[in-house]
């Protein structure tokens, strides 16, 4: 039985079709990636995982139990951080550990947050709040909040697509870190293939929206540690790539044959200025030209 | 202009002259014949004692300004308080549940515009005594802004919030501690603010109504023995006090400014 598996799942929202006939399986201590197109249902796939949502139809399985709700056994990195800005970097954490971990001394609670905070190399900000760090130091705080809680799963949703490149080529190689040094289960959803490629053991592509799906799965036999530098080199790191690149694109043309969208323009219509009507105008728009009940145009003779 | 001399400029010449102007102004007005408003220099003289002796308690009916000015306060506080107390809890609720919002809105936006003339009367006939009649109009006044600013700054959380309360599987009191009291407080203090300029505005209207001593009721009763100078220093006063009520409560709200 495989550790967590997903089973023909689909979720529409209000009759749009968003995701459809998702079948996922990943195995204890896998890393793997989710690659697909920004708005393609990313998101709500692993929203299905952590348990926030519930697919319409088939199933979602964790140790062979369905998920229903969201818990502290699958910990999630959002796109947006989303931390507490009234609490400190400290604070933040503490909360999460004190919550799953109630019984606990307080010392004993106090180590733990402690090590997860110098885990992300953040213990001269421990006192700072939110507000006062920087975009990847904000992100770190999040990593070190869901795994501090001791995971089964680590979900990261996009974590890494709101910084500047060189922040984000540090968190790739920190949590690459992070996970060599924990062997946790992790699913990284992304929308950048050569983020997937660098990081995970396998990468699936997600197919455009909507009513997106998996493409097939896709195994890195690169070996790790991995160099970004002398990756790109790599034979076998280009064929992964192109097959990715190859199946994204593909699917991404096909949903454009068949892209049947209504276009809605909005209901104004421009001011006839030359229907002013002289003097003042205190509080009155010009005549719209649908609004004219009889027009009389001087025809030259 | 360098940076000093234009902070100068505008934060105590502009507002200097401003003044200025409606003094020479008031004073033009009041040397009109058969105008009975009293000059400043006269309402100076008239205020005087009262200014300078702002605690003194020379009878029931003649005291310090300042010492009526405690008086009010004392019962402004109390109203303000039971407000507060019934209107958090309730703002909180509305802001939680769609099925009180949807029962309770009509009925707040028909009491929320009565005027506190309206509701004192009422306060009397409930409770027979002055004092507490002006106290539950302060509240009942005072209380709309806390409701909907707390009902609306409750429903404007973030739904990361929420998640993040949900994957820690959070206790509804801990979440309510942890994440909402702290994520809502903001409008929440706004709502305060709100409340307080009402509730200062409302005792003036009760005590001229109950004739209950502080500003409100110094200034009925100075305007029944024609002294009319009073009358100037107690709406001079009410403004000042009013003034610095509000500076308080932004400065409260400022330090409680979370995002």
């Amino acid at each position: 039985m495989a550790f967590i598996e997903i089973e023909g799942a689909g979720k529409s929202y209000g009759g749009n079709v968003v995701l459809r006939d998702i079948n996922l399986t990943i195995e204890r201590g896998e890393f793997v990636a989710i690659v697909g197109y920004s708005g393609a249902g990313k998101t709500t796939l692993i929203s299905m995982l952590a348990g926030l949502v519930t697919p319409d139809t088939g199933t979602v399985k964790m140790n062979g139990l369905e998920i229903t709700d969201p818990g502290p056994d699958r910990s999630i990195v959002f796109q947006n951080y989303s931390l507490l800005p009234w609490m400190t970097v400290y604070e933040n954490i503490h909360l999460a550990v004190d919550q799953v971990f109630p019984n606990w001394p307080a010392e004993r609670k106090k180590q733990e947050t402690e090590k997860y905070i110098s885990m992300v190399k953040l213990t001269p900000a421990r006192d700072k709040k939110p507000g006062e760090l920087s975009g990847g130091m904000r992100q770190r705080v999040s990593v070190a909040r869901a795994l501090a809680i001791d995971p089964q799963v680590l979900l990261l949703d996009e974590p890494l697509s709101a910084l500047d490149a060189l922040t984000r080529a540090t968190l790739q190689d920190e949590i690459e870190r992070i996970w060599s040094e924990n062997k946790k289960t992790v699913v990284l959803i992304t929308n950048d293939a050569d983020e997937g490629i660098l990081l995970a053991d396998r990468i699936i592509p997600l197919s455009a929206g909507p009513g997106a799906t998996l493409g097939p799965s896709i195994a890195i036999d690169l070996p790790r540690p991995r160099d970004r530098k002398t990756i790109n080199h790599d034979p076998r790191y280009k064929a992964v790539r192109n097959h990715v690149l190859d199946y994204l694109l593909t699917s991404g043309a096909r949903q454009k044959t068949v892209i049947n969208r209504k276009l809605i323009l909005p209901d104004i219509e421009p001011e006839d200025l030359s229907m002013r009507v002289p003097g003042w105008h205190f509080g009155r728009r010009p005549v719209r030209r649908k609004e004219i009940k009889s027009e009389s145009v001087e025809v030259p003779s | 202009m360098n940076k000093e001399n234009q902070f100068k400029f505008d934060w105590v010449i502009l507002p200097l002259l401003a003044a200025v102007t409606v003094i020479v102004l008031w004073a033009m007005v009041s040397s009109i014949q058969g105008v009975s408003l009293p000059s400043p220099l006269k309402t100076w003289e008239a205020s005087k004692l009262y200014i300078l002796e702002p605690f003194a308690k020379r009878g029931e009916l003649d005291q310090g300004i300042l010492r009526f000015t405690w008086y009010s306060l004392v019962l402004v506080v109390k109203g303000y308080a039971l407000a507060l107390i019934v209107g958090t809890p309730l703002g909180f609720l509305l802001g939680v549940s769609k099925l009180f919002t949807k029962s309770l809105d009509p009925l707040i936006q028909v009491l929320r515009p009565v005027s506190p003339l309206a509701w004192l009367p009422l306060g009397l006939i409930l409770f027979q005594k002055s004092e507490p009649a002006a106290i539950f109009t302060i509240a009942i006044c005072a209380m709309w802004p806390t409701v909907l600013n707390t009902a609306m700054g409750v429903r404007a959380i973030p739904q990361d919030y929420l998640n993040v309360a949900r994957v820690l599987k959070l206790s509804r009191s801990r979440t309510l501690f942890k994440i909402l009291i702290p994520a809502a407080l903001p409008y929440m203090f706004t709502g305060f603010r709100l409340s307080l300029g009402i509730a200062w505005l409302v005792i003036v209207a009760a005590e001229m109504l109950t004739g209950a001593p502080g500003v409100g009721g110094f200034l009925w009763q100075e305007y029944n023995s024609l002294i009319y100078e009073h009358i100037i220093l107690c709406i001079l006063t009410i403004g000042i006090i009013g003034f610095v009520l509000d500076r308080l409560m932004s400065l409260v709200e400022q330090r409680f400014k979370t995002a």
